[in-house]
């Protein structure tokens, strides 16, 4: 890799938006991974739907994250220039694909958390933070919508959907703690009124899981130990093999276009 | 901001607001960005230049940037050269913000307009859309997703013809 990475000065509130920031752009970058690939044509165009979405929350909100740190770097040196260690995505959206269920089974829990997530943050007192909000709102309504109508199919359908949607389920549970957990750098800012606490939001995410897991009957696992870590940038190997086909072309010829 | 004090300011600003309304959204060129709702300010300064503001229907929206580079070109050609487009996401776009043209337009290019939905979080979907073809209610949701990020597939089962609906937001 040739192009260096570049150096952020992480106050709380470029952290904050830097962390939601990678959360969608890794998402997106997973779910772009079934452009080509999906069980069927409406399915492959839904995915690289919701991939662009994410994309474009991600562009906000990088953006959003440079103007705030005003060091120079912008929402292309972001996205391309750090390296693993200076991700701040939850491990769940780095989780690779696997099989439909699996990328399913991620979609409703990570969307059933932000559909709530941005609707909270619409009222922050930080109007660029809930402007994004305003419009990823929207967007992630119908997300949550399309992982819970496929998690409904999947868990009632065959025996084979059924199964697999299960073992995701068992797999990805102990990645939803991370999504509700809040340290110094984030309660300064909850306590000012421009974060979101996610610790309230938990309540309401259960529910949906819930609701959801029960129609598809499947249920949820009773473990209650949770992996933590993408915070603070200690991430799965899988991260690193994420963003060398990311970068891949900005690290090879800087600054790069077309 | 110029309050349009004198005639000859309103022309400008009004050739200037023309040129910029008459930017087509590149997926869907019946639709003038005003008919979309996509245009939200244009703005003379005292110094000559235009500054324009829109707003994106959805976050990825890949035509964002075609749409700038156009209202700029469409700017320069009417005299405005070095047009300062911006985008704004607050307040966020919804359909209510399409003109009652736009849906006209829409419709009569052959993709049914948004309606006002049921509940946004309703399963499997009690949406009613209309085929814009026969006009058929008998109609089938085929994809949430479309062609473009504000499209879903629909299938009109009346004249058997699958049709865009520009999804209600």
């Amino acid at each position: 890799m040739a192009t260096p990475s570049i150096t952020v000065t992480e106050t709380p509130l470029v952290l904050y938006a830097l962390r939601r920031a990678d959360d969608a752009l890794i998402l997106g970058h997973r779910l772009s991974e079934w452009c080509g690939h999906g069980p069927m044509l409406e399915e492959d165009m839904a995915l690289s739907n919701i991939a662009l979405d994410l994309i474009g929350q991600a562009r906000a909100l990088y953006t959003c994250a440079a103007e705030v740190e005003g060091n120079g770097n912008d929402e292309d040196k972001l996205a391309y220039l750090r390296d693993v260690r200076q991700y701040r995505n939850l491990l769940l959206v780095e989780r690779p694909n696997g099989d439909f269920a699996r990328t399913m089974v991620r979609q409703l829990f990570y969307s059933a958390f932000a559909d709530i997530y941005w609707r909270g943050m619409m009222s922050s007192r930080d109007a660029t933070l809930a402007a994004i909000a305003a419009k990823s709102e929207k967007e992630s309504a119908y997300h949550l919508r399309h992982a819970s109508e496929w998690i409904i199919r999947l868990g009632d359908g065959t025996e084979e959907s059924h199964v697999r949607a299960q073992a995701a389920i068992d797999d990805l549970w102990a990645f939803t703690g991370e999504m509700f957990a809040v340290d110094d750098s984030e309660c300064g800012l909850i306590d000012a009124g421009i974060a979101v606490d996610p610790l309230l939001l938990m309540p309401e995410w259960l529910v949906t899981v819930t609701d959801v897991t029960r129609e598809a009957t499947l249920s949820l696992p009773e473990n209650d130990w949770m992996q933590q870590g993408g915070r603070d940038g200690r991430h799965s190997e899988h991260l690193g093999h994420l963003l060398s086909e990311l970068q891949h072309m900005q690290r090879s010829f800087p600054g790069a276009s077309w | 901001m110029v309050a349009a004090a004198t005639s000859r300011d309103r022309d400008l600003w009004q050739r200037a607001r023309d040129a910029a309304a008459s930017v087509t959204d590149p997926e869907i060129p019946v639709l003038t960005i005003d008919d979309l709702g996509v245009l939200r300010d244009v703005v003379l300064r005292e110094d000559g230049r235009v500054n324009v503001a829109i707003t994106p229907t959805y976050s990825g929206c890949p035509a964002m940037n075609m749409i700038a580079v156009n209202v700029a070109l469409a700017l320069e050609c009417a005299g405005f050269p070095d047009a300062i487009v911006r985008t704004v996401l607050s307040p966020a776009w919804t359909t209510d913000w399409m003109s009652e043209a736009g849906r006209r337009k829409l419709k009569a290019y052959g993709i049914a307009p948004p309606q006002a939905a049921g509940s946004r979080r309703a399963l499997f979907g009690v949406e009613q859309v209309s085929c814009p073809q026969c006009g058929s209610g008998d109609t089938e949701l085929l994809s949430e997703f479309g062609s473009t990020s504000c499209k879903a597939l629909w299938r009109c089962k009346a004249c058997r013809e699958p049709f865009d609906y520009f999804k209600c937001h």
